[in-house]
């Protein structure tokens, strides 16, 4: 069995993120990137299944500039076996992303694609969905546990309110949540070795997808600066305050 | 030098990476407990730091000076007692047989250091024998086909876990001086091998040092490293050589620590109703701690630049381990300055750090000694 996970180069988490002079996006020179978190959580399953001997090969798949190698070196060194860079601009829009990932889907048939269930940088949440619905593939998101059967795979979900198991027939797209594992630390010699492992290069012409922009930027800002509390003296104030000045009941 | 400088991107996130979320964290609790947790030091071993400076054939990872020195820089970054404890693995533990020792020693021990699966120790120092090394008193009688050793070796770092000892003991009683000395593997199980009781020290609490007493501590005389007696104090020199840089890396990266919580906490801390980091005399001990240790940062990386370009750097690497230990001695002081009252309070851990890093200044050749030695290698350069 092949499993397929794809993963996005990212600002690091621990970075505060500056928006442009110009307004035009978040600043991304000379800031350090990193492995989208969930991400790297849909990689650690994958590496777990093959651990556990119910996959034989796992791919790690990225979009981006050619920097995004480095985030599939990291893929690497935590357990996939070989990477693929479909080498393209680094602000591609959620349906381009799937229509590429189709296509290397089709080239590679694998019988489950793991991703994260967004990105923390524009927080679309969006890829795993439209990738499911253009395969034609059933697809479990939000997944907080994944369990291989021969020929389904059960996901349990995170929705409101509770968890919600479902079965899918394979294969499946599955994206996941933040409880679903934790992530290792990749072994340092590991990441000796995942300079040998092969990774490949492809352009979206090469799979035949256009990468042409549907959506416009229109400004990014920095959300507004949070203004002080007040406190309120009983329940009276409070909903005399809720009523006639936030005017929210 | 460095081979490939994406892997070591990768290398030196990961790591810093680790320190940040997993050994920071814990801080507190291995000072508390004099105990690193086990899962923490599993994590550690499966990573992969007990094998940092050993070559890839014995299952290390075989890094340059530079690449060492870029990695000690994030380990310096928590508390010195987890570096500690695989410090010996990658420094005066493993370096003896590494250095000087026959290929059967390498292969017998070197793979089971690089994984972390035996700790190892390096005794040196006696109670009457510190800086003076060459006058150390035990000794190791041939006795067939095996050495006998008797005597005393006192604050061994890892010494109550260590299953490998590098032991400096004198072979030939009428040679008083250093030729008289030769360097043996011992196994942390041979019979008369004995682990004293644990030392209280001042601070790195969760690294251990005691003595290790032999007492008729019967060693195969294959376990002589390198198979020649009267050349263990030369094995010792060199030893120490490769430690001093990887010491003085690890001096600036816990200085940059320092600095790190120094500036937060200043930038937080309000008096006279502004950030105290506002105010000139506390911005002055900060702009000195940072220029010195970036003074520091600069002249590690030269010095394991040199090194690793094949220059005898023996002069250099004093100077470093000389002015790094000073330098985070100052920074630490002048964090806990920086931090007021609070300095002196054990809820920050500055307070831990400047007990912590008064060890720099003393173990692995003392300050004094690197004076000697910095000064004897000018006058010898002068001469030739």
């Amino acid at each position: 069995m092949k499993i397929l996970v794809a993963v996005k180069r990212v600002v690091d988490y621990n970075v505060r993120i500056r928006v442009k002079a110009d307004q035009t996006g978040v600043e991304t020179a000379n800031v350090k990137m990193s492995m989208n978190p969930f991400d790297e959580i849909a990689l650690e399953e994958a590496v777990r299944i093959k651990e556990a001997g119910k996959a034989d090969e796992v791919v790690v798949v990225s979009i981006g500039p050619s920097q995004a190698q480095e985030t599939i070196r990291t893929g690497l060194a935590m357990g996939g076996d070989r990477g693929i860079l479909v080498e393209a601009d680094p602000d591609l829009e959620p349906l381009t992303v799937a229509k590429l990932l189709k296509a290397v889907v089709e080239k590679e048939s694998p019988d489950l694609l793991i991703l994260g269930k967004q990105a923390i940088d524009d927080d679309s949440n969006q890829t795993g969905q439209m990738l499911g619905e253009l395969l034609g593939w059933p697809q479990g998101t939000f997944a907080s546990k994944v369990e291989l059967g021969d020929s389904e795979v059960s996901v349990t979900r995170e929705i409101d309110g509770g968890a919600e198991t479902l079965a899918l027939n394979m294969p499946a797209v599955i994206t996941t949540d933040l409880r679903l594992n934790e992530p290792r630390y990749a072994k340092l010699p590991n990441i000796m070795k995942a300079k040998k492992k092969p990774l490949d290069t492809l352009t979206p012409g090469d799979l035949g997808v256009d990468t042409a922009h549907r959506l416009k930027v229109v400004k990014v800002e920095e959300p507004p600066k949070r203004k002080g509390g007040a406190k309120v003296g009983s329940v009276q104030e409070l909903v005399e305050k809720l009523r006639n000045e936030a005017k929210v009941i | 030098m460095i081979r490939d400088q994406e892997t070591l991107n990768q290398l030196v996130d990961t790591i810093s990476r680790f320190v940040r979320e997993r050994l920071v964290p814990a801080e507190e609790k291995v000072a508390e407990d004099d105990a690193i947790p086990e899962d923490i030091l599993q994590e550690m071993k499966d990573m992969g730091l007990f094998g940092l400076s050993i070559p890839e054939e014995y299952g290390g990872l075989g890094l340059t000076m530079e690449e060492e020195a870029l990695v000690a820089f994030e380990i310096g970054k928590t508390s010195p007692a987890f570096r500690s404890i695989f410090g010996t693995n990658n420094g005066i533990g493993a370096q003896g047989i590494l250095i000087d020792g026959t290929e059967e020693q390498k292969q017998k021990y070197v793979p089971k250091l690089a994984t972390g699966e035996i700790l190892s120790s390096f005794c040196l120092t006696e109670p009457d024998a510190g800086s003076d090394a060459a006058s150390l008193k035990t000794r190791a009688e041939r006795d067939g086909d095996h050495y006998i050793l008797n005597g005393t070796k006192r604050f061994i770092t890892n010494g109550p876990h260590a299953g490998l000892y590098t032991v400096m003991a004198r072979t030939d009683p009428n040679n008083k001086g250093a030729g008289g000395i030769s360097a043996f593997v011992v196994e942390g199980d041979t019979p008369g091998l004995i682990r004293g009781k644990r030392d209280k020290k001042m601070g790195q609490k969760g690294a251990h040092t005691c003595d290790i007493i032999f007492d008729n501590c019967r060693v195969p005389a294959e376990n002589i490293i390198g198979g020649k007696e009267g050349q263990g104090f030369k094995t010792a020199m060199k030893v120490l050589d490769r430690g001093r840089l990887h010491i003085s890396a690890v001096c600036v990266g816990v200085a940059e620590r320092l600095i790190e919580d120094a500036l937060h906490f200043a930038m937080e801390r309000k008096q006279f109703g502004q950030p105290i980091a506002e105010h000139q005399l506390v911005q002055a001990m900060l702009a000195d701690s940072k220029a010195e240790a970036y003074a520091g940062r600069s002249m590690v990386l030269d010095a394991a630049r040199r090194k690793d370009a094949g220059e005898n750097v023996s002069t250099l690497a004093s100077c470093c381990k000389l002015f790094c230990a000073e330098m985070v001695g100052k920074v630490a002081d002048r964090a806990v300055q920086i931090h007021g009252g609070s300095g002196y309070i054990q809820e920050y851990a500055v307070e831990r750090f400047y007990r912590d890093v008064r060890l720099f200044r003393l173990y692995e050749g003392t300050t004094q000694i690197q004076q000697i030695v910095v000064a004897r290698g000018m006058v010898r350069e002068a001469q030739s």
